[in-house]
């Protein structure tokens, strides 16, 4: 079995790469989340009973059944330090109207989406004094809901840094008869034989294996796009291999 | 009693408290829950957990007990399963548990390791697919025991911005044939734990930090299209840790148990996980003994 594999990067606009230090802070979950509470017991505020969540393998005294296979010891830190590495997971919708951030807003709302209109940070302030905060991961989900209402979000970033990009490299493999297309975590495969998916890999969001489910088998050309079923980034990322496959692999050839 | 949590592509299945209380079993491609509903084994969680108990069948371990939710993306299935292990982790005891397709959600994920780690005996902790994704979205990636990354989820785990695989830079993707600097890099910034299984045209392990073995022998290209591949390496060291085969052994075991499943089955990219899993048994009886006992 031969295999020919190459990396291929998308045409997406280029943006700018640069480090920014300066990030949105006004887009934290409002239950105030439990590293909040976290910090309360830390200080004393709470009932003392929490304890830090803990790095390494953080283990209580009694180990009970389980083997020691060789962990080394507790390395306990304030719950601080792990919360200063977490990663919003949450991401911005960014418009050029304000009305269109509200048409968005009340669109998402209307199909259930936890959302919230915040002021965009520095980097987004192009025109438009708002912008749409929303569960990163449901990506999918809420781009088709504002597709479906005639919307389309001018820039979709990431609240933790404003210029990641979403994925743009693509990896394709032919194998055989097979070709592959990977973008990101997920994988999708065709025979060429008579171009029917036969596999879709990787990911690990839940929808992955009802997209499975759902696409293999079928015809490229018959199958719906994934953005259709789906809802999360995985799908997206999903998504964009079966774009890049039917690039590779136009309908009938 | 060895756990593993996660959800099925059922839309109308809710929490299967069921499958915690007592043992499922594989046959004839299906997984065969405790209240009798039947699953087929095709990818993802239903995967996992049929290898880990065929493993643990042929092999003679305590089998595993399943922590199931439906969801097919919207979260809901495994928010009430977060919620549900928030509340009865402690009464369960488990001395590990396996985490694999959940819906990414930091708040909820770090509900479920506080209640962990308040529990006198703490489990080992496996994280794969969703779960993975929020373990290191959340800054407490260093908390767990293992993480079975592919590639490009190695890549995420060494991209200090992402908070999800499709928004890995592209300079970590291009170079991601470069373990050791990706790793070094994740670990620089707390976003794995010690131990890895990297799943690959080659299987780097990680043990305690330090890449200890590279598996590449025999190599079967087609796994990589294959849904399900990395499900069932993670199955297996589940299977070996639920037998209480030391962490690192069982990390290069499992890695090399798959290669030689699949060398068994010589697979072509159609080929399907189940297909695979049928043969399990046979290559477990064949090779275990002899995989369990090198170095």
């Amino acid at each position: 079995m031969t295999a020919l594999s190459r990396t291929i990067r998308a045409g997406l606009p280029a943006r700018q790469r640069a480090t920014m230090t300066s990030k949105p802070t006004d887009i934290s979950k409002k239950s105030g989340g439990l590293l909040s509470r976290l910090r309360q017991a830390l200080n004393g505020l709470g009932n003392g009973a929490a304890r830090g969540i803990s790095r390494g393998p953080a283990r209580g005294t009694a180990r009970g059944p389980v083997p020691a296979n060789g962990r080394p010891a507790s390395n306990e830190v304030s719950s601080d330090q792990g919360a200063a590495k977490a990663l919003s997971d949450r991401g911005l919708l960014v418009f050029s109207h304000t009305g269109e951030v509200i048409k968005a807003e009340s669109l998402l709302r209307k199909a259930g989406l936890a959302v919230e209109v915040k002021g965009p940070p520095p980097q987004l302030r192009t025109g438009c004094d708002m912008v749409v905060v929303f569960e990163l991961v449901s990506q999918t989900l809420v781009l088709e809901t504002l597709n479906k209402g005639g919307l389309r979000p001018e820039q979709v970033v990431t609240a933790h840094d404003v210029l990641l990009e979403p994925v743009s490299l693509y990896q394709v493999k032919h194998l055989e008869h097979w070709i592959m297309v990977r973008a990101a975590n997920m994988k999708i495969t065709l025979d060429k034989r008579d171009g029917r998916i036969v596999n879709i890999s990787g990911g690990g969001c839940p929808d992955v294996p009802w997209l499975a489910h759902c696409l293999c088998g079928l015809r490229l050309d018959e199958a719906p796009e994934p953005r259709s079923l789906g809802q999360t980034l995985c799908c997206y990322s999903l998504q964009k291999a079966y774009e890049e496959l039917r690039r590779q692999y136009p309908c009938g050839t | 009693m060895w756990y593993i949590a996660g959800t099925l592509p059922n839309k109308d299945m809710g929490l299967c408290e069921a499958a915690a209380q007592a043992p499922a079993h594989v046959r004839g491609g299906m997984l065969h829950l405790a209240d009798e509903k039947s699953i087929p084994v095709q990818r993802g969680t239903a995967a996992l957990a049929a290898t880990a108990l065929l493993a643990c069948e042929a092999l003679g371990y305590e089998p595993p007990r399943l922590l199931l939710a439906g969801d097919i993306g919207s979260g809901a299935g495994s928010r009430a399963l977060y919620a549900w292990l928030t509340e009865h982790v402690e009464s369960l005891a488990p001395e590990g548990l396996t985490f694999h397709y959940l819906f990414p959600d930091v708040d909820w994920h770090n509900r479920v390791l506080m209640a962990i780690q308040a529990m006198q005996s703490a489990p080992l902790l496996v994280a794969d697919a969703g779960f993975m994704y929020v373990a290191k979205m959340s800054g407490y990636a260093d908390a767990y025991d293992l993480f079975t990354p592919d590639l490009g989820e190695m890549a995420f785990l060494a991209d200090e911005k992402a908070p999800h695989p499709f928004y890995t830079r592209g300079f970590l993707l291009a170079e991601e044939e470069d373990i050791p600097a990706l790793l070094a890099r994740a670990q620089a910034h707390g976003n794995c734990p010690a131990n890895l299984i990297i799943k690959g045209r080659a299987d780097h392990i990680v043990c305690d930090g330090q890449l200890t073995a590279t598996v590449e022998e025999p190599s079967e290209p087609a796994m990589e299209c294959i849904g399900g591949t990395g499900d069932l390496v993670t199955g297996l060291v589940t299977a070996l840790l639920a037998g209480k085969v030391p962490l690192c052994k069982a990390s290069l075991a499992a890695a090399r148990l798959a290669r030689l499943l699949a060398r068994h089955c010589a697979p072509d990219p159609g080929t399907q996980v189940a297909q695979l899993l049928e043969q399990l048994p046979q290559v477990l009886h064949r090779h275990a003994e002899d995989v369990l006992k090198a170095d």
